[in-house]
């Protein structure tokens, strides 16, 4: 077996950041050539449960990523995740010590090359539980600051019980970070899409993650401001290797691999561009 | 029981190797058809070269769209699936997969679905002289494509012509029918794949099951209905496996629900000549190699030379 990209690890750290919201840092080499956007399987232990946990890898330390968490040099990444059923319910019961299986880096990120980046005003939009992998791409994008033109992260949450969970993480790689909520109750009222709009900022290139209802109106919104989008889609895996054919994306042209119009989240994903994607 | 175990020196040399349809296979466990893609992905985790067969997803002659997502979701020791048989037709299966499979040694047993009898017809006739295919798999079975397929697979009269016109383009091949569970009398259906020619059987396919989201009260599936498979239907594959190696003198291979070199003796001693592993491989990408090694380890351990003493020794 490929020890690279399936590994027992260990949870190092185990933060509570809103209710049923936790940050999990986990010590292994594993994710240490990770891209922002890639994704993890988790698999819980409960036997009932069979299939992996679909996870952003939300932030990296080691070789290649050094995340200037200067408490531990060593090797470790993090997941952020939500409460939502049993699987994510019985990760959340584990603590610092406990070991789980992990399956990653997975998939394909969001692209930041010079090519991509140069000269643009970028935006990135997190709604909910879209934060961490933006988080992961923020410090890296924060390691070249001369290669774009100006950068900053929307926000969106629910409410402020939220406790605007990771903005602060954000707001210390020295991005300007502005937050929204549905309800007006912390920050801009409204959708990040309403943020971005009242805020006056200008978009060439957009990074976006959350629900689908939300990435359909960033997909609306680049193409009437004229930018590129970058969207990071979910859908059901079993495999997360590209095997299952479970986690289609609907695409406007036809998929090199499947020879109809359909993508593998897991695999050509999980980040498409907006316009190659039929959502 | 003590599987998985250090031996010592003097343990005996058990010999896995099984004879189906007239082709050796180094050992009785395959995958089964739909988990493991044509190998490319897994070959990461799992020496394909130590398979005692690979079964590839199953082809058709053109390509297939498959069904609308949600596709997949977990249940109780399983999951259920409405992929909709996606693949991208026989010509890019023939030119990518089995390109990639000729570098490997292991026997490739391929997996043909169609809507109609025509198209089962086409996809066998394209691949019956590729000297890269060792067998067929006809899948009569996938409970999750709205026409053909299933009715193939549920019609004793239907199996049985399907099985002899896909034997007639077949050439030398040998051809297996995927059998479905969602029958009332698995043994008559196993009967008329015999009468129809066929070299063997594999069987369980997955059980047609429902799952309703009680919050949102939709199905959860796009496709309302979708295949039960894993742990959850193993004792339906062993009673399963049980009364067709009875009903027939042809061989069977095994499946449903493996995750255990146990598992896979069960379906044995049920009369299974070979096993296959399905969605186990999802959650143990090299569950394969495992389950090998469990297998030799019992037959050290019973003192067992040759596994066919094992097959149908219950
Ligand atoms: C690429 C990708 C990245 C993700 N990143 C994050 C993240 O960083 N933080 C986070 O909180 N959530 C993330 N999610 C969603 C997360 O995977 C689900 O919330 C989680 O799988 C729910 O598991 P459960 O057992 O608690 O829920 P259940 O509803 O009990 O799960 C049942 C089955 O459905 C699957 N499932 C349920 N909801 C989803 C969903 N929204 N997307 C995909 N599969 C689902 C589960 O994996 C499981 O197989 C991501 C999903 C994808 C596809
Ligand atoms: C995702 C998935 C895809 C499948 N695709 C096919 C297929 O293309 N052809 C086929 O004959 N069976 C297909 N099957 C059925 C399996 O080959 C097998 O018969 C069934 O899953 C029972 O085995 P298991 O419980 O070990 O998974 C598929 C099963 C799954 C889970
Ligand atoms: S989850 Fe299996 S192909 Fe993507």
């Amino acid at each position: 077996m490929n020890e690279m990209i399936r590994k027992k690890a260990k949870i190092r750290e185990k933060t509570y950041l809103a209710p049923d919201i936790y940050r999990y840092s986990f010590l292994t080499d594993l994710c240490s050539g990770a891209e922002p956007g890639q994704f993890v399987m988790i698999y819980p232990v409960n036997g009932a449960r069979l299939l992996g946990r679909p996870l952003c890898i939300a932030d990296v330390s080691g070789e290649d990523n050094d995340s200037g968490r200067a408490d531990d040099p060593g090797h470790y990444f993090d997941i952020v995740f939500r409460v939502v059923g049993g699987g994510t319910e019985e990760i959340s019961g584990y603590n610092p010590g406990d070991e789980l299986y992990i399956e990653g880096p997975l998939g394909h990120g969001y692209p930041f090359d010079e090519k991509t980046i140069g000269g643009k005003n970028i935006v990135m939009l997190g709604g909910g539980l879209g934060a961490p992998s933006l988080l992961f791409l923020a410090k890296k994008l924060m390691k070249a600051p001369s290669a774009f033109v100006s950068l900053t992260a929307v926000l969106g949450y629910r409410d402020r019980s939220m406790n605007h969970f990771l903005a602060s993480d954000f707001g210390g790689t020295g991005i300007k970070t502005i937050i929204s909520t549905d309800d007006g109750s912390e920050g801009i009222r409204g959708n990040v899409i309403d943020a971005l709009e009242e805020s006056g900022i200008k978009a060439d290139l957009i990074y976006a993650c959350g629900p689908l209802p939300m990435l359909s109106a960033v997909k609306r919104y680049a193409k009437e401001a004229g930018a590129t989008a970058y969207i990071s889609l979910e859908e059901r895996m079993a495999c997360g290797l590209g095997v299952c054919l479970g986690c289609v994306a609907k695409t406007t042209e036809k998929d090199a691999h499947s020879g109809v119009k359909n993508a593998r989240v897991c695999t050509e994903g999980p980040v498409f561009c907006a316009e190659t994607v039929d959502i | 029981m003590r599987l998985y175990q250090e031996k010592s020196a003097g343990d005996i040399e058990p010999d896995l190797g099984v004879d189906l349809a007239g082709i050796h296979f180094r050992n009785p466990v395959t995958v089964a058809s739909g988990t493991f893609g044509s190998g490319i992905e897994y070959s990461r985790f799992v020496d394909l070269n130590k398979l005692g067969a690979l079964t590839t997803k199953g082809v058709s002659r053109d390509p297939w769209e498959g069904n609308p997502t949600p596709r997949v979701t977990e249940t109780p020791s399983g999951m259920m699936n409405a992929i909709g048989l996606q693949n991208p037709g026989v010509d890019v299966f023939i030119k990518r997969d089995l390109a990639f499979l000729e570098e490997f040694d292991v026997p490739v047993i391929v997996n043909v679905c169609g809507h109609s009898v025509g198209e089962y017809e086409a996809v066998v006739e394209r691949l019956a002289e590729d000297d890269r295919v060792a067998m067929l798999e006809i899948n009569v079975s996938c409970p999750n494509v709205s026409c053909g397929a299933i009715q193939f697979g549920t019609d004793a009269g239907m199996l049985m012509e399907v099985t002899s016109r896909c034997k007639s383009k077949a050439g030398s091949k040998p051809v297996i029918m995927k059998l479905t569970p969602n029958v009332t009398s698995i043994s008559d259906m196993a009967k008329a794949a015999e009468a129809g020619g066929a070299d063997g059987v594999s069987l369980i396919n997955t059980l047609t099951a429902m799952k309703i989201d009680i919050y949102k009260k939709r199905f959860v599936l796009a496709n309302k209905t979708g295949g039960l498979s894993g742990p959850a239907i193993h004792p339906v594959a062993v009673r399963m496996v049980y009364e067709a190696s009875h009903a027939i003198k042809i061989p069977v291979i095994g499946m449903g629900g493996v995750a255990s070199a146990e598992d896979a003796l069960e379906l044995m001693l049920a009369g299974a000549t070979m096993v296959a592993v399905g969605m186990m491989n999802f959650t143990e990408p090299d569950i394969t190699g495992k389950i090998i090694r469990g297998i030799k380890d019992y037959m050290v351990l019973t003192k067992t030379e040759h596994i066919r003493d094992i097959i149908g020794a219950v």
